[in-house]
């Protein structure tokens, strides 16, 4: 379909934890070597043959339990992991916030933080130069950009840090439970953000434990649980049923069906 | 590439499989994060002080004094003259090489968490740390040509082969730091044995004593470091205004690029892991 812009077939992602703790020294694993003893590795399945797929300017909730998969969804959508079997394909760019803060210096300036963590995220100079002010404004920072990041309280980083990563042209937004950064007043305007993205076309794809975020944000959600699909549909069909399972503490994971193969 | 409706950056995990070509075709796509975590690297380094950027110069100056008063008084090697500069024109490149492969290590683990937030190449960091190291190295031997002026120390045409030197002794340098770092992330103590290692490694090397003082059975160890050949290419232009020879210099880029390949492939082997494993 040329439409979907997130397409996932198949997806399955495992990671490889030992079992008898970490070797975390070379001398130690030497040693293993020549007694022949190799270390046993269990694998955790972090997503089971997951295929889902988003099309341009909707926005798709994953929800589920701890653990259900759902940041190693997100990673793979944005590229940072590559899934161990089927194919994640992403068409535009992207722009992941996962979690806020990570990659500000302490030392630089508000404003030399903003050049650098839009380099991170893949930005020139030149526009993260030219949103400098718009950045700023939203972050409600005012005279403090030009301090050392060392002397911002955690609202005032995390604030800069959602403008940073929502103030870009992005086709493709990522976001991994972030929507609780600041007071009130500044989650609101968050909200509204959200809703300004989803106006002018953008595709979300939006992780979360606040089944009410999930509801109002998106058109879609996928419920996942020990790294399957349980659902698939409209949102508000299967956050319902998700509350359902959870209340009713019913079989959480079991049964496999899709709430409607195609809501569309 | 700046323009705001750029053409859609189409990922595709299958077509994006890890290869060692793609990641360094990555480092070049993502030459302007490398930009940035270099200035970052500087300016962290110079910032909040006001002798920061004059330390990377005054700390050669203040070793050349304690050098001095220890060597015109207590050692004395003979045929040595300006013992300082026979000294500073190595041990300089000696430290960029430790500075740069011990702050490789760390700086993998540090933004480990990095890497699990932000699509970035793993290798970026040891590329980046190589870099500013580079421009700090360049930096101090600017002292070093005051010295000479001072002590009357000839400075020769062959110094213009600096540049040259410096390049050989990064590459190699690189593929070290690539090594080390992504050993480190697998082992613990991998950083604790290299501090050992470095000093080992800082006596295996004639930087501080003139290689004809060496006894003859241990000649070999020097002979065989791959450090001694390959950091004369910076000492001898300016310490005895010569260029290296052509099968010294053949041999010594051959050295540093077989280091950078061997580097680059067990840190792409490795990296698979990182992400479990930082």
């Amino acid at each position: 379909m040329t439409d979907s812009v997130i397409d996932f077939r198949g997806v399955s992602h495992h990671f490889r934890v030992p079992t008898e703790g970490r070797i975390a020294s070379l001398k130690e694993w030497l040693i293993r070597r020549v007694v022949r003893r190799r270390d046993r590795y269990r694998r955790i399945v972090a997503l089971d043959n997951v295929s889902f797929e988003v099309r341009r300017g909707r926005a798709l909730g994953v929800i589920g339990h701890n653990g259900a998969g759902k940041s190693t969804l997100l990673r793979i959508a944005a590229g940072i992991l590559q899934p161990r079997q089927g194919v994640a394909e992403v068409q535009g760019r992207i722009a992941p916030v996962i979690e806020l803060g990570i990659g500000f210096e302490n030392e630089l300036t508000g404003r030399e933080n903003i050049v650098f963590n839009g380099a991170l995220l893949g930005r020139s100079f030149e526009e993260m130069t030219s949103r400098m002010e718009e950045i700023v404004g939203f972050a409600e920072l005012g005279d403090f950009i030009d301090n050392p990041i060392r002397t911002f309280s955690t609202g005032m980083v995390g604030r800069l840090a959602f403008s940073v990563a929502t103030t870009v042209d992005a086709q493709i937004l990522l976001l991994d439970e972030v929507l609780s950064v600041g007071d009130e007043r500044f989650q609101r305007k968050c909200t509204e953000r959200m809703d300004e993205f989803r106006r002018r076309g953008v595709t979300i794809l939006f992780v979360s434990h606040s089944l009410e975020a999930v509801e109002k944000i998106c058109d879609e959600a996928l419920w996942l649980e020990h790294g399957r699909v349980v659902a698939h549909g409209p949102a508000s069909k299967v956050v319902a049923r998700y509350r359902m399972s959870v209340n009713g503490d019913a079989a959480v994971g079991g049964k496999i069906e899709s709430v409607a193969a195609d809501p569309f | 590439m700046v323009s705001i409706t750029a053409t859609p950056v189409l990922h595709n995990s299958a077509t994006t499989k890890f290869s060692s070509r793609r990641e360094i075709a990555e480092i070049v796509e993502n030459r302007n994060l490398l930009l940035n975590l270099v200035r970052r690297d500087l300016t962290v380094r110079y910032k909040r002080s006001i002798i920061g950027f004059f330390w990377t110069m005054l700390n050669p100056l203040i070793l050349m004094i304690i050098l001095t008063i220890v060597f015109s008084n207590l050692f004395r090697f003979e045929g040595i003259s300006h013992f300082e500069v026979y000294f500073l024109s190595m041990y300089m490149v000696f430290g960029f090489f430790a500075q740069t492969t011990a702050q490789s290590m760390t700086s993998l683990s540090w933004n480990g968490s990095l890497m699990k937030r932000v699509r970035v190449p793993k290798s970026i960091f040891a590329v980046s740390t190589t870099l500013s190291g580079l421009v700090n190295l360049c930096l101090a031997y600017i002292p070093l040509f005051v010295i000479m002026i001072v002590r009357g120390a000839p400075i020769r045409p062959a110094v213009l082969f600096l540049p040259v030197a410096f390049v050989i002794i990064a590459v190699f340098t690189l593929g070290v730091s690539l090594l080390l770092s992504a050993l480190a992330v697998y082992f613990d103590d991998v950083s604790q044995m290299y501090q050992v290692g470095t000093l080992a490694l800082m006596y295996m090397t004639p930087i501080i004593y003139p290689i004809n003082i060496v006894p003859h059975k241990f000649l070999w160890l020097i002979r065989i470091n791959p450090l001694t050949q390959i950091f004369k290419l910076a000492r001898d232009p300016v310490y005895h205004g010569t260029l290296p020879a052509p099968h010294i210099f053949v041999g010594s880029v051959a050295i540093a690029l077989v280091t950078l390949v061997i580097g680059w492939f067990v840190f792409h082997r490795l990296s698979r892991g990182f992400y479990e494993h930082l």
